[in-house]
């Protein structure tokens, strides 16, 4: 016990006090984060993961902007009830190019993390505009004035520059595109050959909101409809120890 | 320090600590405190060898009961499908037609439908399957591509309009104005027409003008009499039931842009059993054939 009688030294010593706390406190953080950054099974390497797309990352802004993410989650938990209702649960690198990652378990709307292709760019657009014509139950607000705001793509290469930064694998060559990209994804009927080399062939091309022009409505729902589409859990196993 | 200690005869040692006079006894933790804490430590001991719990270099250990969340919600998964293997298995191998016969199965199969709808359905259709406009209503008799338990399973598994199945159902009415098919007075006399099909009383010389563009424009794929067909998915123009709306000016639209109403491949999603289930479930609503 001799060195627990030491502490009325420490005690009556603020700055012996202060960096003894500090010490304490730091080897908590270390033990905390530090085996993170080496931990295989962080993040486990999947298949068919991409960086999003221009519009894809605009809808995503706008997701955030709109605060989608007070309400609906994008994180399914291995848990029975979630998996047979919103899909596979969620994996950690399924969100590997998401800042801020949208996880979490509060959902006075649905799970969203697998809501890709499971409604018709119809159905979406219908639904924006006025939840309740389709889901009369529904709380959620209206967001019809997406469809009215038209958007250019004019930054969004600046928006990729900065992911780019941030680890996002975007290249020189998509950050210059962007713009071209953006508006194309939105038009089937333009020249989106460069789009699909550069991002995969699985991207949809579809003017996603019925309206002509690209407006908010069209990235939102871009994003929306590739939300937990791009690893294809019938070729893919996750390991099931981890 | 200075006040002398107010500790008496047969009173437990201090702890030392003086402040302003006050001290402490110290008393021993009550027993059963004590040996509580003990048995927590030795729980957690035991607790972060069973399961996966310190984090090493680069993995964490795994815990010797190999426990892990991803290995359990598959277990519970197949437990459920475990137990409804037998009856799944009859579901998917059976007559259609049969089910319907099978008060057991039947049974099984509209409760499982019934849980498959709201889960995947209810979103167009609507949770009481009375649809919206542009999703139609599953409870009248009303069948865009039939009714019977075939038609509807088949619409279930393939879908309309989508690019998951090759065999989803496709019809593609074209967009007659904006095509340049018709001039919109054509237009205008045709809805007039269709409407007149309906009841409604019309402008008798736009009615019998639109009898002429309808002949030679709709007749091939909503029959001569305006009863449609469903092998196109053709609607019924003469029962006052309308998916988008029966007023003039949402059918002049309807004939002028068309409408492309888009349904999912449901096999990318559903096991054959789940449809089957759903398709038994849509069909006992009301319209079923």
């Amino acid at each position: 016990m001799s060195i627990l009688d030491k502490h009325k030294l420490i005690e009556t010593n603020a700055t012996l006090l202060l960096v003894l706390s500090l010490l304490v406190v730091s080897i908590g953080g270390i033990v905390q984060i530090a085996p993170l950054f080496w931990l295989e099974n962080t993040i486990e390497k999947v298949e068919g993961m991409r960086p999003y797309t221009p519009l894809e990352l605009t809808g995503r802004d706008i997701y955030i902007r709109e605060g989608c993410y007070t309400c609906h989650s994008q994180m399914i938990r291995p848990m029975r009830d979630e998996v047979e209702r919103y899909g596979h649960y969620s994996l950690a690198a399924e969100s590997m190019y998401d800042r801020p990652f949208q996880w979490g378990s509060k959902r006075t709307g649905p799970d969203l993390a697998r809501v890709g292709g499971r409604y018709s760019d119809e159905w979406q657009a219908d639904h924006l505009r006025n939840p309740q014509s389709v889901v009369p139950e529904s709380v959620m607000p209206k967001y019809g004035f997406l469809e009215n705001n038209r958007i250019d793509g004019k930054y969004v290469g600046d928006v990729m520059a900065t992911n780019a930064m941030l680890g996002a694998p975007y290249s020189d060559e998509m950050v210059d595109a962007a713009q071209a990209d953006f508006l194309a994804q939105a038009d089937p009927d333009s020249d989106y050959d460069g789009l699909l080399e550069r991002y995969g062939d699985a991207i949809n091309v579809r003017n996603f909101d019925g309206k002509p022009g690209v407006s908010e409505a069209d990235a939102l729902i871009a994003y929306l409809q590739m939300l937990g589409t791009l690893v294809d859990f019938s070729t893919f196993t996750p390991d099931a120890s981890r | 320090m200075t006040k002398p200690s107010k500790k008496q005869e047969g009173d437990p040692n201090t702890t030392g600590h003086v402040w302003d006079g006050i001290e402490e006894f110290d008393n021993p933790m009550p027993r059963w405190w004590l040996y509580t804490l003990y048995a927590c430590i030795i729980w957690a001991v035991l607790y972060s060898i069973a399961y996966p719990a310190w984090p090493m270099v680069n993995k964490a250990t795994a815990g010797v009961l190999g426990w892990s969340t991803r290995a359990d919600v598959a277990n519970e998964i197949a437990a459920a499908e475990e137990a409804n293997a037998a009856i799944n298995t009859e579901l998917e191998t059976v007559e259609l037609a049969s089910i319907a016969g099978n008060p057991e199965l039947n049974g099984y199969a509209t409760s499982a439908g019934s849980a498959v709808f709201k889960t995947w359905c209810a979103q167009c259709h609507g949770s009481g399957a009375a649809g919206f406009k542009g999703y139609p209503n599953l409870l009248d008799d009303n069948w865009l591509w039939g009714g019977d338990i075939e038609a509807i399973h088949t619409t279930i598994t393939h879908g309309i309009r989508n690019e998951d199945s090759d065999d989803a159902r496709y019809s593609e009415m074209p967009a007659f104005g904006r095509d340049e098919l018709l001039e919109d007075e054509e237009i205008d006399q045709v809805v007039n027409y269709v409407m007149s099909l309906s009841g409604e009383p019309m402008d008798a010389s736009k009615v019998a003008a639109g009898t002429e563009v309808f002949a030679d424009n709709c007749a091939s794929c909503h029959a001569e009499d305006g009863t449609g067909d469903r092998e196109q998915g053709a609607p019924n123009l003469t029962d006052a039931i309308w998916l988008y709306g029966g007023d003039h000016e949402t059918l002049t639209e309807t004939v002028y842009n068309a409408r492309y109403g888009v349904m999912p491949a449901w096999n990318t999603r559903l096991t054959e059993a789940q449809i089957r289930a759903v398709s038994i479930y849509v069909h006992q609503l009301g319209g079923g054939e």
